[in-house]
C-alpha cells in the first residue's frame, strides 16, 4: 500500500509523514505523530477541540487533509510553551481555572493564540467572537474570557519590556 | 513554486481515492476531464471534507486547486475585483479596496463560519457547493458578480446567480472548474449590505438573509436596487418588484413595507429543522428592510 | 482500627479550605499532555466500530455477516449471539444489555445491531457496508403523549398497564410524591393558575465522545481504559455482561472529557470487551459525534400540567404537578425523580406531584445533570411567576413567603435541616442586577431551582512518603476539579502545605468500589472519606510520635502539620513534624498510610436562585442574553473557583436548554440533528459574563459542612428565561426550546 509521502514542519520541527490521501490533518497529527493535544469532538468543524495552524492560519485540522500540509508550517498546543516554559495563555488558564475536563483547552488555546497574534488588545466582544469557533460544555467560558485578557495584558508587558530592552 | 504531485493509495479492497495538487487551470481542467471516477473541486475542504466524513460523497480523485497562482489572488482592476477561486474569506475580509467598494459582499463573505473556517472556505466553494443557505451568494448576486468558468474548451463568464440549478447542483460540465469571481466596479453613490438570520450568535447556517444593492440619484432618492434572497428558495431568488418597490423613494416606511411585502411573496422555503416556512417568509422581509436602510446609508443617503 | 468517625458538621476556621489552590492536572491540559479516552493505544490494536440500525423500530429477522467476515483485514463480527444473556433474570442488567446491542429489534434509530473489529478505520467502514440486516419495519411512536394513548406502538410488550395485566403499555411507572388534601387546598384558593408545558429532549453535550481502549487475553482477564464517570460501576456492569470475574477486570479511568450524567453508563464497552475476547487483541472503540447525538443516553422530554392555588395575600393553598417523562427505549426513573424535585423549593401544606415514566422509540435516558428536575422546574417556576403576578406581588417576594425552611416536610417527603432557599432568595432580592435599568424590549426573571445531593460508597487511601509528601488516591473521578478539592482537604487535616500532596483517581485494581461521580457526590463524598482516611493517618502519625517520645497516645496532640507533646510534665520535648516523622518510619513501624471506606451519607440539598435579562427582537424572535447571575448555596466552598465554575456551567446548559437545544426527529422517526451544526448549544459569543454569589449554610452531616454544587445551577434558567421573555414581549413561553420561530409565532399570536 502506498500513500502520500508529505514533508513539512510541525511546531518549528521538519517532519515527514506517509498517509493516505483522503486522511485529515487532525488524524495525522494524532495517530503518526503521537500529538494527541488536537482533539476529535466532532469531525465537522463544528467544535473548534481540534484547532491548529498552518501557516500561521487558525484552521480546523479535521478539515484539512493531510496531503495538504506539504511544505508548510502547522503549529499545534504542543509548541505553545517554549523550553518548557508556559506561554501566557496556558498560565492564565491554570491560574484562572479557565478549564474544567479541559477537552476543549488545547483548541481554544491555539485559537487564542491565533487572536492575540493578530489584535493584541482584543475587547471582551472580540475575544467572544474569534472563540465562536470553539465550543466550551464545563465552563460557560466566562474565566476562559478573563483569562484570554489577562494573557493579552501579559503579552502586552512583554512586549514593552523587550522593546525598552531594544531600545537601549 | 509546486510541483504538480499526483500519488495513489492501492488498498486490497475499498477505496482508491487519488489526490492532485496542479499547478494550473488547463491542468485541473484536464484531470477533471479524463476521470472517469467522481471527482471533486477541493479549496477550502470545510464543505469537501464534512461530506467526506459523513459517507455522503465517496470521491474517487480530489483536485487541490491551491497551487494555482491564477486562483490565489485579490485584483483590483479598472472593471472591478476579481478574487481568485482559492482565495480564503480571512484574506477577503481583510481586503481594504474590497471592503470599500463591496461592504456587504465582504461582510457576508466574514459571516460564513467560525474564525477557523474563515482560514479556508472561499466564495468560489461557497458558490460551487450550492447550498440554498449559502452566505456570500445572495451578496454577489446583488453585486451583479460573475464566475470565471474554465473548462476543456477555454473561458466562459458564467453570473453568479446561474451558477446554482438546484441544492447542490451547478451548471458546471465535466471538466470545468471556476477560476475566480468577478466583481464589476461599483457606481458612485452605491452601497449594498446583507444580513442574515441565525438562532445563535455564530456556527449557524442561515436561515434566511436578504442583499440590498441600491445606488442613489439626485437627492438621496433611489436610483438603481437589486434585492437577493437567501436560504428561501432551492436556489437565491433575485426579487425585481421590491426594487420596484424602492426605486424613486427616500426609503420612507411605506416604500421598505412594500419591498418586505414583496420579498415575503418571491419567498418559496421549506420547513426543516432550521427553521419553519412561515419563519423564513417573514424574517426574510425583515432582513430586507433593515438591509436596505444599511445599503442606503452606505451609499450615502440619509 | 479507626473508631468510627463524626460526620456531623464543625464550625472551624481553615488555614486551606476556602483558597484557590491550582489543580493539579492543570499543567497536563494546558499542554495537551493529558490523556483522554480516545488518547491510550496498544501494540497490534484493532479498530472497533458499530452498525446501527436506520429505522426508529423494527424486527431484526436475519443478520447476515458472512461477506464481511471475509473481508481482508477484519478480524471479528459480532451480533447479539455473541452476547449471550448472562443476566439471571436480572431485568436491569438485560436492559443495559439489549441497548449495547440490539437482540431480536431494533428500538430506535442508531441501535447497535452488529459491530465489526478490523485492521483500520477504512477496513472496519468497509465491513460494516458488508454486513446485511434485513428489517422489518414497525410502526414506532417518538412523543411522550402520543406514546401513552390507546393504539400506541408498544416499544416493550413484556411491559403491562397496572390496571390491566393483559394489556402490553408504554407507561412504565406512575410515580407520586405529597401530602395532605389538594382538593381542599384549592377551595381555599383566590386565585387558580392552570398551564401545560412541554421540554424537548436536550443531550449533555460533552465535547469529548465516547472512547475506550479494550484488551481481553485469552485466560479471560481484562483491561479497559475508558472515558467514564465511575469507571468501578463500569467494572462490575462489563463484567456482569460479559462473565468475567469483577476483580480480574481492570479499569482504569482516562481524564474524562465531560459527563454530566451522560458518562455513568455504558454504551460502547461492553461490545469492544467482547471484540476484544473474540480477537484476544485490543480494540480501540471511539463514537462519532453522529453516534453519540443517536445512541447515548440524552435527558428526557417531556409534557406537564402544573396547577397552584394561593390565597389574596400569597400563601399557597394547594399545588399539583403531572409531568410525563419519556425514558427513551428502556425504562428508568427519570419521572419518579421529577415528581420529587418539582415543589422542593417550597412549604406547602397540600402538594402532590405525580411523575410518568413513559417508553418511546428514542435511546435509552440517561441523567443530564440534576436530572428530571429541570423541566419540573420549567413549569412550577413559570406557574410561581404567574401566580405572583396575579396575587400582586414581586416573583421573589411571592417566592420568599412560600419558601420552604429548617423543619419544613419537603413535597417529596422528608424533614429540610438547615437549607439555603430562603437566602439565597434574599441574596437575589438585594442584588444589584435587580436594581439594574432595563431598556425597549428588555426583560428580567428569576427562578429557583433544587437538587438533592447523593452520598455513596466510598473509598480512599493516604500514603504517607519518606520525605513527607503524600499520595492520597481516590476512586471517584474528577470531572470539575475535584482532585484539587481532594488535596486541599488532606492539606487541612494533615497541617501540611497544599503542595506536597499528589492526588491521583485509582484504578480498579487499587480501591475498594467507589460509586459513579454523580448526583454532585464527589467532593461530598470523597471529601468526606478523605477527611476519615487523613485523621486515621493522623492517628499513625502520633503513635509514631508517642512511641519516639515514649509518652502515651494521649499525651499527643498534632496542630499545623506536627505531633505536639501536650501537658508541663513534657515540657522538654519538641514538635515532630509530619516531614520528620515521615522519615523515621522506617525505623518506627514501616509505612505509614491512612484508609477509609465508607458509605457517606447525610448529602445535603442544595438550592440555587438566579436572575436573568434578555433582550428580544419582537420582529425576529431572536433573543440575547443580557446579564446572568447565579446565587448558590455550597455548603461550603472547598475551592470558590471550581464552585464557580460548576455554577456557571450549569447555568450555560440551562440557557442552551432554553433558548435553542432540542432534538428534532422526523415522520420517519429518525433524528435529523445529530451534530453540533444543527444541534446549537450556547457559543462563547452567546453569552455575558456570569455572575456568581456563593453562599454557605453549613450542611450538618458534613464535617466541613460541604454540600454538592455541580447541578443545581441548571435547573432555574429554563424558567428564569422564560419569564424575562415573557416581560421583554409579554408572551409567556411554555414550551422549551424557546427558539426565535416559537418565540416570533407566540409574539404574532399574541397581537392578534
Amino acid at each position: 500500500m502506498s500513500g502520500v509521502h508529505v514533508s513539512t514542519t510541525v511546531n518549528g520541527d521538519a517532519v515527514e509523514f506517509v498517509c493516505p490521501p483522503g486522511e485529515t490533518l487532525l488524524d495525522v497529527l494524532r495517530n503518526r505523530l503521537g500529538l494527541i493535544g488536537a482533539k476529535e469532538g466532532c469531525g465537522t468543524g463544528d467544535c473548534g477541540a481540534c484547532s491548529v495552524t498552518v501557516d500561521d492560519q487558525l484552521v480546523c485540522s479535521c478539515l484539512v487533509l493531510g496531503a495538504e500540509v506539504e511544505g508548510r508550517a502547522v503549529g499545534t498546543v504542543e509548541g505553545l510553551s517554549t523550553n518548557g516554559e508556559l506561554h501566557p495563555l496556558q498560565q492564565q488558564f491554570i491560574d484562572n481555572a479557565a478549564l474544567q475536563c479541559g477537552i476543549c483547552t488545547p483548541g481554544f488555546l491555539v485559537a487564542a493564540k491565533a487572536l492575540l497574534d493578530h489584535n493584541p488588545s482584543p475587547s471582551e466582544e472580540e475575544i467572544r467572537y474569534a472563540l465562536a469557533g470553539n465550543l466550551c460544555r464545563c465552563t460557560g467560558y466566562d474565566k476562559i474570557v478573563r483569562a484570554v485578557g489577562s494573557a493579552a495584558k501579559d503579552l502586552a508587558k512583554e512586549a514593552k519590556k523587550s522593546s525598552k530592552k531594544k531600545a537601549k | 513554486m509546486y510541483h504538480h504531485r499526483a500519488f495513489e493509495v492501492q488498498l486490497d479492497e475499498g477505496s482508491s481515492l487519488r489526490y492532485e495538487a496542479p499547478t494550473t487551470t488547463k491542468e485541473a481542467a484536464k484531470l477533471l476531464a479524463k476521470e472517469k471516477g467522481a471527482a471533486y473541486l477541493l479549496a477550502g475542504g470545510t464543505d469537501l471534507l464534512v461530506r467526506m466524513k459523513g459517507d455522503f460523497i465517496e470521491p474517487d480523485l480530489v483536485v487541490d486547486i491551491k497551487r494555482i497562482a491564477s486562483t490565489q489572488t485579490i485584483q483590483k482592476t479598472a472593471t472591478g475585483f476579481t478574487v481568485g477561486a482559492s482565495v480564503p474569506c480571512v484574506q477577503v475580509g481583510r481586503d481594504k479596496a474590497l471592503g470599500k467598494a463591496w461592504p456587504g459582499v465582504v461582510e457576508a463573505a466574514k459571516l460564513i463560519g467560525s474564525d477557523q473556517v474563515q482560514g479556508r472556505c472561499t466564495m468560489a466553494g461557497n458558490m460551487c457547493n450550492a447550498s440554498p443557505a449559502a452566505d456570500s451568494v445572495p451578496a454577489l448576486v446583488a453585486a451583479r458578480a460573475k464566475a470565471v468558468v474554465v473548462g476543456p474548451n477555454g473561458k466562459r463568464s458564467v453570473p453568479v446567480e446561474k451558477m446554482a440549478t438546484g441544492p447542490g447542483a451547478t451548471t458546471l460540465k465535466k471538466g470545468e472548474l471556476v477560476e475566480a469571481i468577478k466583481l464589476p466596479k461599483q457606481d458612485s453613490k452605491s452601497g449594498d449590505a446583507y444580513l442574515r438570520f441565525t438562532p445563535r450568535t455564530e456556527m449557524d447556517i442561515a436561515v434566511c438573509s436578504a442583499a440590498v444593492n441600491l445606488t442613489l440619484g439626485a437627492g438621496g432618492v433611489v436610483k438603481k436596487a437589486r434585492i437577493a434572497l437567501g436560504a428561501v428558495a432551492p436556489t437565491v431568488v433575485i426579487v425585481p418588484a421590491a426594487a420596484k418597490a424602492i426605486v424613486g423613494s427616500k426609503l420612507d416606511d411605506t416604500a421598505l413595507e412594500k419591498l418586505a411585502k414583496a420579498c415575503e411573496a418571491a419567498c418559496n422555503p421549506i420547513d426543516d429543522k432550521r427553521g419553519t416556512a412561515e419563519f423564513r417568509t417573514e424574517v426574510a422581509g425583515v432582513l430586507a428592510r433593515r438591509a436596505a436602510k444599511i445599503a442606503y446609508q452606505r451609499a450615502g443617503g440619509k | 482500627m479507626a473508631e468510627a468517625f463524626d460526620t456531623s458538621y464543625t464550625d472551624q476556621e481553615f488555614k486551606v479550605i476556602g483558597s484557590r489552590e491550582r489543580r493539579p492536572d492543570g499543567l497536563d491540559k494546558v499542554t495537551g499532555r493529558a490523556r483522554y479516552g480516545a488518547d491510550a493505544t496498544a501494540p497490534g490494536q484493532l479498530v472497533g466500530l458499530i452498525l446501527r440500525s436506520p429505522h426508529a423500530h423494527a424486527k431484526i429477522k436475519k443478520i447476515d455477516t458472512s461477506k464481511a467476515e471475509k473481508l481482508p483485514g477484519v478480524k471479528a463480527v459480532l451480533t447479539s449471539a455473541d452476547l449471550p444473556d448472562l443476566t439471571n433474570g436480572n431485568r436491569g442488567n438485560f436492559d443495559i444489555l439489549e441497548n449495547c446491542m440490539a437482540r431480536d429489534r431494533a428500538l430506535y434509530d442508531g441501535h447497535a445491531v452488529a459491530a465489526v473489529a478490523a485492521i483500520d478505520m477504512e477496513t472496519a467502514k468497509q465491513a460494516l457496508k458488508l454486513i446485511k440486516v434485513t428489517y422489518k419495519k414497525l410502526p414506532h411512536v417518538t412523543d411522550v403523549d402520543e406514546a401513552m394513548k390507546d393504539g400506541a406502538p408498544i416499544v416493550h410488550p413484556h411491559i403491562k398497564a397496572a390496571d390491566d395485566q393483559s394489556k402490553s403499555t408504554n407507561l412504565v411507572n406512575a410515580s407520586t410524591f405529597g401530602h395532605g388534601d389538594t382538593e381542599a387546598g384549592f377551595e381555599q384558593a383566590d386565585f387558580i393558575v392552570e398551564e401545560s408545558f412541554k421540554t424537548e429532549q436536550t443531550h449533555q453535550g460533552y465535547i469529548e465522545p465516547h472512547a475506550c481502549l479494550a484488551t481481553v487475553g485469552a485466560d479471560g482477564q481484562g483491561e479497559l481504559w475508558v472515558t467514564t464517570q465511575g469507571h468501578f460501576t463500569f467494572r462490575s456492569v462489563c463484567a456482569d455482561l460479559l462473565g468475567m470475574d469483577i476483580a480480574k477486570l481492570k479499569v482504569t479511568s482516562s481524564e474524562i472529557g465531560g459527563g454530566f450524567g451522560g458518562k455513568t453508563h455504558v454504551w460502547i464497552e461492553p461490545v469492544a470487551l467482547a471484540l476484544s475476547r473474540k480477537t484476544n487483541l485490543p480494540v480501540k472503540m471511539t463514537m462519532t459525534r453522529d453516534e453519540v447525538f443517536r445512541a447515548t443516553g440524552p435527558t428526557a422530554s417531556t409534557s406537564m400540567d402544573i396547577k397552584i392555588g394561593a390565597t389574596k395575600d400569597g400563601r399557597i393553598t394547594a399545588a399539583t404537578a403531572h409531568i410525563r417523562y419519556q425514558d427513551g427505549a428502556f425504562p428508568g426513573i427519570w419521572g419518579m425523580l421529577g415528581a420529587m424535585t418539582a415543589f422542593a423549593c417550597y412549604d406547602l401544606e397540600n402538594v402532590q406531584a405525580v411523575g410518568y415514566d413513559v417508553l418511546v422509540n428514542r435511546p435509552k435516558v440517561a441523567a443530564y445533570r440534576a436530572p428530571s428536575a429541570p423541566m419540573a422546574a420549567f413549569g412550577v417556576e413559570s406557574c410561581m411567576d404567574l401566580m405572583a403576578e396575579k396575587v400582586g406581588m414581586t416573583p421573589v417576594d411571592f417566592r420568599l413567603k412560600n419558601a420552604a425552611k429548617e423543619g419544613t416536610k419537603a413535597s417529596y417527603g422528608p424533614t429540610y435541616g438547615p437549607i439555603g432557599i430562603g437566602a439565597t432568595l434574599e441574596a437575589v432580592k438585594n442584588h444589584p442586577h435587580m436594581r439594574a435599568r432595563l431598556g425597549k424590549n428588555q426583560g428580567r426573571g428569576m427562578a429557583c431551582g433544587f437538587w438533592f445531593n447523593f452520598g455513596g460508597q466510598t473509598c480512599v487511601d493516604l500514603n504517607i512518603s519518606t520525605d513527607g509528601t503524600v499520595n492520597l488516591t481516590v476512586g471517584t473521578v474528577d470531572v470539575g476539579g475535584a482532585r484539587a478539592s481532594m488535596g486541599m482537604i488532606a492539606a487541612e487535616e494533615l497541617g501540611i502545605p497544599y503542595e506536597d500532596i499528589k492526588v491521583t483517581v485509582g484504578d480498579t485494581n487499587s480501591l475498594g468500589h467507589n460509586d459513579t461521580t454523580e448526583g454532585s457526590r464527589g467532593t461530598f463524598s470523597s471529601g468526606m472519606a478523605t477527611i476519615f482516611a487523613a485523621r486515621n493517618a493522623v492517628e499513625e502519625l502520633r503513635a509514631r510520635a508517642a512511641q519516639t517520645w515514649d509518652i502515651p497516645l494521649e499525651d499527643v496532640g498534632w496542630e499545623d502539620g506536627q505531633a505536639m507533646p501536650l501537658g508541663v510534665k513534657h515540657n522538654n520535648l519538641h514538635p515532630l513534624s509530619l516531614k520528620e516523622i515521615a522519615k523515621a518510619s522506617p525505623r518506627t513501624g514501616g509505612p505509614i498510610a491512612g484508609h477509609n471506606e465508607v458509605v457517606a451519607d447525610g448529602a445535603g440539598v442544595s438550592f440555587a436562585s438566579h436572575i436573568c435579562d434578555v433582550e428580544v427582537d419582537p420582529e425576529t424572535g431572536s433573543t440575547k442574553i443580557l446579564r446572568y447571575t447565579v446565587v448558590q448555596d455550597a455548603g461550603k466552598a472547598i475551592n470558590p473557583d471550581y464552585v464557580e465554575g460548576q455554577m456557571q456551567g450549569a447555568a450555560a446548559q440551562g440557557i442552551g436548554w432554553a433558548l435553542n437545544e432540542e432534538y428534532i426527529y422526523g415522520a420517519d422517526g429518525r433524528l435529523e440533528n445529530p451534530g453540533f451544526l444543527d444541534y446549537r448549544i450556547p457559543v462563547c459569543s452567546d453569552l455575558p459574563m456570569i455572575d456568581t454569589q456563593i453562599l454557605e449554610i453549613p450542611n450538618p452531616n458534613h464535617p466541613y459542612g460541604i454540600r454538592g454544587v455541580g447541578e443545581t445551577s441548571i435547573v432555574p434558567p429554563l424558567a428564569a428565561i422564560a419569564s424575562a421573555v415573557s416581560n421583554a414581549v409579554g408572551v409567556r413561553m411554555t414550551h422549551t426550546p424557546m427558539s426565535p420561530p416559537r418565540i416570533l409565532k407566540a409574539v404574532n399570536e399574541a397581537k392578534t
